[in-house]
């Protein structure tokens, strides 16, 4: 007798209609309760930081703001931050504010995103349509000052490539106005809608031990009662000299995601409206000529998290290492401790609501023909360390443990 | 003899059967998807629409799948398909006083027809997707059909003075009066419009196809003209079943000409009410579906009985 127990699996993806990319969640069910996920990423690897070290430091920030079509202002911010470290520049004030502005307005643009997806995937379509509607003024800021909707690329090392011009102030604080009032009226159907609560609320709890531990960032990490946030905890652009606070939300589901994001929206729209006010007077840019060797770490908050680059120079034009960790990457684990257990309808909506960014996350995986994943993250992982280790002793450094350090 | 089955068959097939039907079902459909776009600030498909996406379907391919069950699989949209027909049929044919006594519970068997069709088209095919979206729609016709049936009763309830007895299970006897201008009326219209919501798979009960979760389970294995044919039939169901609720609580479709204008404003009433919560909610979790039916509908089901028997007993009306 066989002793292999059938298990059915549902698959969620790598084609699903209910997420746009490429990923694959395989559900193992028990009539409707998921008993065990397996994330499989990788459909979508574009060799990003490989292309990095290719291309001049003046290119890249072009590169990384198309590693994510939403946190397109935070990958090229945190990337520009890294190289500022390694060279020492001084960035001047006024392009300090204006990398806040863009930043928020993009954070602003992502959770009415969020929310109108949230809508959409447990087919509230009349949220999302209006969310969408609301958030499109948003986009046409956003073209006004940089030239796109999206992929701004709006910072280069030591500043800013477009300026905030200061004839475009009052349409800005005029269309902040409407957009605060269609998020308020928004928040509003959201908190009191007695169908979104049943819908919502205890849906897919992270606890904050669990949100620890898979070292969540962003606001999946505030929405479990870890109040981490880069622009509060290691302030960069502007954010110190701003008042505002950092949201959090102790419970942990998916109504607490969707009241921090919301609750976020209004803090940024309030940060933008300050930023604008103390814009200071100067230069938008510092001029920057080498950059010397030495490596360099930037990390921004992105509107899903904490984003990270790490850059080595050389000395010459182009980086010899350039290292992204997409926010994603760490809080799409954290589905192993939030969807076991729960409902597949919850399940669902849980994957979609740490607002999950895969093409951005994507590490290499080696494929044989159709079927066999040959090399996983874990055995990458493995062959890497044991690379790491064979290098170690042809250099004859000294032995060391994780433990030592 | 002969001219007898002409007629008959004059009437399932053309009007004011499957043609007839169809072309209001498709204009229906069409007006779902536009107060929708309304709703949603979109502009919304074209009025011939939906008549273009079945044309595109009959013409695609039809794939089934290696583990389905294929007799069973073909066979079943058919099967669905032909219950509303008869079921349109039968309802139209109210308009014209053509009945026989017991033809509401005639309605309510094929009523579930489609359902029933669906839960065995998706489980022979043999999808995982299907299976989990055959075992939500089973769970959902076990949670609504209870409320339905209990919705009639306080509509027979209510009929019970001014009719004889046998006439209280004819839909054109029903048709005659307009229970929904009491309270139990009233209660028992509510749950019986959530019930066809449910019926027609809208949200916020549209729990077997969510798109998001299951990728339209039911239907996931369907394609090219077996689709189309579910089309149809959801079309068709969205006359037949609006209908059902005008003739039975709302007084029916009269043959003079304010009778068929009162009769088809209040269809529209009905249709625009079943967008009007598609649009205003999110979808509900099936056990939250089945303790919406059972608890909150089924209690306010026993009220409107109480109420109605009340209102017979002491000959007040409006209760």
């Amino acid at each position: 007798m066989s002793e292999t127990v059938r298990k059915s699996v549902l698959a969620v993806g790598p084609f699903h209609p209910l997420q746009e990319e490429m990923e694959f969640f395989q559900l193992t069910v028990d009539g409707e309760t998921v008993t065990d996920i397996n994330v499989r990423l990788s459909y979508n690897h574009r060799g990003i930081e490989k292309l990095s070290e290719t291309l001049q430091f003046d290119q890249i920030p072009f590169l990384v703001s198309r590693i994510c079509g939403i946190c397109s202002a935070s990958h090229p911010l945190a990337y520009v931050q890294a190289v500022e470290e390694i060279a020492q520049v001084e960035v001047p004030e006024r392009a300090l504010y204006v990398r806040t502005i863009i930043n928020e307005l993009e954070r602003i643009h992502s959770h009415l995103l969020w929310v109108g997806l949230a809508g959409h995937f447990i087919g509230y379509d009349t949220v999302f349509m209006w969310a969408w509607k609301y958030r499109e003024p948003v986009l046409d800021l956003l073209e006004e000052i940089t030239g796109n909707r999206n992929n701004y690329g709006n910072v280069k090392v030591g500043g800013c490539r477009e300026d905030v011009p200061d004839e475009l102030k009052p349409k800005i604080l005029a269309e902040l106005d409407v957009i605060e009032q269609k998020t308020e009226m928004l928040t509003k159907a959201v908190l009191d809608d007695p169908v979104l609560h049943a819908r919502l609320k205890g849906v897919g709890i992270l606890k904050k031990d669990d949100a620890v531990k898979f070292a969540v960032t962003g606001p999946t990490a505030r929405g479990s009662g870890v109040d981490i946030d880069v622009r509060h905890d290691d302030t960069y652009a502007a954010y110190g000299a701003l008042d505002w606070k950092v949201i959090s939300q102790p419970e942990g589901d998916v109504f607490a995601k969707a009241v921090v994001r919301l609750l976020e929206t209004f803090e940024s729209i309030k940060m933008v409206r300050e930023a604008l006010r103390k814009l200071p007077k100067g230069p938008v840019a510092a001029e920057v000529k080498e950059i010397p060797p030495g490596e360099g770490c930037g990390h921004a908050e992105a509107p899903r998290g904490e984003t990270f680059h790490y850059v080595r120079s050389d000395g010459g034009n182009r980086p010899v290492r350039h290292k992204v960790r997409a926010p994603s990457y760490v809080n799409v684990p954290s589905f192993k401790a939030s969807c076991i257990g729960e409902h597949i309808a919850d399940v669902t909506l849980t994957l979609a609501a740490v607002d999950p960014c895969y093409s951005c996350t994507e590490r290499v995986a080696v494929v044989d023909g159709r079927r066999q994943v040959v090399h996983n993250y874990a055995s990458l992982l493995q062959l890497s360390r044991e690379k790491t280790a064979r290098l170690r002793k042809e250099i004859g450094a000294p032995e060391m443990k994780l433990e030592d350090l | 003899m002969i001219t007898e089955v002409a007629t008959n068959l004059f009437w399932i097939l053309i009007f004011p059967g499957f043609v007839f039907t169809l072309a209001v079902g498709l204009v229906a459909s069409w007006l779902v998807r536009k107060v929708s776009a309304l709703v949603q600030y979109r502009v919304g498909p074209p009025v011939y629409q939906p008549a273009v996406d079945v044309t595109k379907l009959m013409g695609k391919e039809i794939l089934i799948p290696q583990d389905a069950h294929r007799a069973v699989f073909v066979v079943a949209p058919l099967v669905g398909f032909s219950g509303v027909l008869l079921l349109s049929t039968m309802l139209w044919l109210v308009g014209v006083q053509i009945t026989f006594v017991g033809d509401i519970i005639v309605a309510l068997y094929l009523m579930v027809l489609p359902s029933l069709a669906l839960i065995l088209g998706s489980s022979a095919s043999g999808s995982p997707h299907a299976t989990i979206g055959a075992a939500r729609e089973m769970k959902l016709v076990l949670s609504y059909e209870l409320p339905l049936v209990l919705a009639f009763v306080v509509v027979i309830i209510k009929t019970a003075g001014g009719l004889e007895p046998g006439e209280q299970l004819s839909l054109v006897a029903l048709s005659q009066q307009a229970p929904v201008m009491s309270i139990s009326g009233l209660l028992a219209f509510i749950v019986a419009l959530l019930c066809v919501q449910a019926k027609l798979g809208f949200v916020p009960f549209d729990i077997a196809e969510s798109e998001t979760e299951v990728a339209s389970g039911v239907m996931i294995e369907y394609s090219g003209a077996l689709l189309a044919v579910w089309k149809l039939m959801q079309a068709m169901m969205l006359v037949a079943l609006p209908l059902f609720l005008v003739v039975v609580f709302l007084g029916g479709i009269g043959i003079s000409v304010g009778g068929l204008l009162g009769g088809i404003g209040k269809y529209l009433l009905v249709v625009v009410l079943v967008i009007l919560i598609k649009n205003t909610n999110p979808r509900v979790r099936i056990d939250q579906a089945m303790r919406f039916f059972w608890f909150y509908c089924g209690g306010a089901l026993v009220a409107a009985v109480i109420l109605a028997t009340l209102g017979n007993y002491y000959g007040l009306a409006w209760l």
